[in-house]
């Protein structure tokens, strides 16, 4: 029986987890990494190297990525460690392997650290240390800034916290170019901006539960009025800063018109969560706001890979 | 036979048959995972070097 002494929330009970050592199995420990945002990871920085326009040793730029996924998918560890309290609360996340005792505290602890500086050092000898130093500042911020601070201290949490999921498109650029330019740039806005639409769309089906996890994400502290009325605030920033690349010139034609109709759905799903406030029309509003915004993110990336990885870029400003 | 607190003989605990499954998948992921390394660091050695390391001499 192992205690986990991390839980600081008023309203979460220090919980135990009736894990003895060495009785995961492989699944459970590959759970641990959040393999879904591994693979978003893993797109969003493809997509930040494909843009460089850089050649480099496809050895390089392989490894260099499966480092950066490797990190992602270590700070997602060390995130599921110091959360295992409120995930033991909550239904969504209660069968993750920690709060279901699957797995114990300390061997996730140390998994997620082995895992973190392995990948660092990893990519600092593949490709350079300025990428191999921006993975080690997107694993501590999330894991530390975000986990251990915003998280159960402001209603601002994903806001500030989106930061390192917005990385991975510059970790990339930094891999294969050593540099880290406007694109990459742009890239991390549009993820930083759209994040906010993106989750507060779940936070208002799963206000319940963050409650009772003593999570202030944002319906619970502001209530589910004012996070709509911002919802629809990010989705209108994002729409603008959606179209940047097209007017810094390396978006083209069909990242254009991906843009502009993805970002005119973002608005009109937020409009459409605006006017649902109750019942199951209310669900299925935030549920359509949370899906789509999954599909705009994975479209306009696609767009600048075809765009710069299969030749078809057309430009649209002269 | 192991050695005890007390420096008596001890049998060793016996695994069920699912903990010796789980650990012997553990074992050969391990496995997996630092034959990766070590393939990974060969290649990245041999890609850093680049192709004049054909190029030697004769």
């Amino acid at each position: 029986m192992t205690s986990l002494s991390n839980s600081f929330s008023a309203d979460v009970e220090p919980q135990t987890f009736a894990a003895s050592p060495g009785q995961g199995e492989v699944s459970d420990f590959f759970a641990l990494l959040k393999p879904r945002v591994m693979v978003l990871v893993i797109f969003t920085a493809l997509v930040g190297m494909v843009v460089s326009h850089v050649h480099v040793q496809p050895v390089v730029a392989t490894i260099s990525l499966l480092m950066i996924a490797v990190g992602a998918g270590a700070s997602g560890c060390l995130n599921m460690w110091w959360d295992a309290d409120i995930d033991a609360v909550m239904t969504r996340t209660a069968k993750r392997p920690i709060p279901d005792g699957r797995i114990q505290p300390g061997e996730a602890l140390a998994f997620g650290l082995v895992l973190s500086a392995g990948s660092v050092m990893i990519l600092g000898l593949a490709a350079n240390w300025l990428a191999a130093g921006l993975l080690a500042f997107t694993i501590v911020f999330y894991a530390v800034i975000y986990s251990m601070w915003l998280k159960r201290a402001t209603p601002q949490n994903i806001v500030i916290g989106g930061a390192a999921g917005a990385l991975p498109p510059i970790i990339g650029q930094a891999a294969v170019s050593g540099t880290v330019g406007i694109e990459s740039i742009v890239l991390f806005l549009i993820i930083f901006i759209w994040t906010p639409p993106h989750f507060w769309a779940l936070a208002l089906i799963k206000a319940g539960e963050y409650a009772k996890a003593g999570i202030p994400m944002m319906p619970n502290v502001a209530g589910p009025v004012s996070t709509r009325r911002q919802i629809l605030g990010y989705s209108l920033l994002l729409f603008p800063i959606g179209l940047a690349p097209v007017a810094l010139g390396f978006g083209g034609l069909l990242y254009g018109i991906t843009g502009l109709l993805g970002g005119l759905g973002m608005i009109a799903f937020s409009v459409h969560v605006m006017r649902n406030r109750e019942g199951e029309a209310e669900k299925r509003a935030a549920l359509g706001m949370f899906g789509f915004s999954i599909l705009y993110l994975f479209l306009l990336f696609s767009a600048l890979l075809a765009e710069h990885g299969l030749g078809l870029f057309r430009g649209v400003l002269a | 036979m192991s050695r005890g607190p007390k420096g008596n003989e001890v049998a060793p605990k016996s695994l069920d048959a699912v903990q010796a499954e789980r650990r012997r998948k553990r074992s050969l992921a391990i496995a997996v995972v630092l034959g990766t390394l070590v393939l990974i660091f060969y290649v990245l050695t041999i890609a850093k070097l680049g192709p004049q390391v054909l190029n030697r001499p004769l």
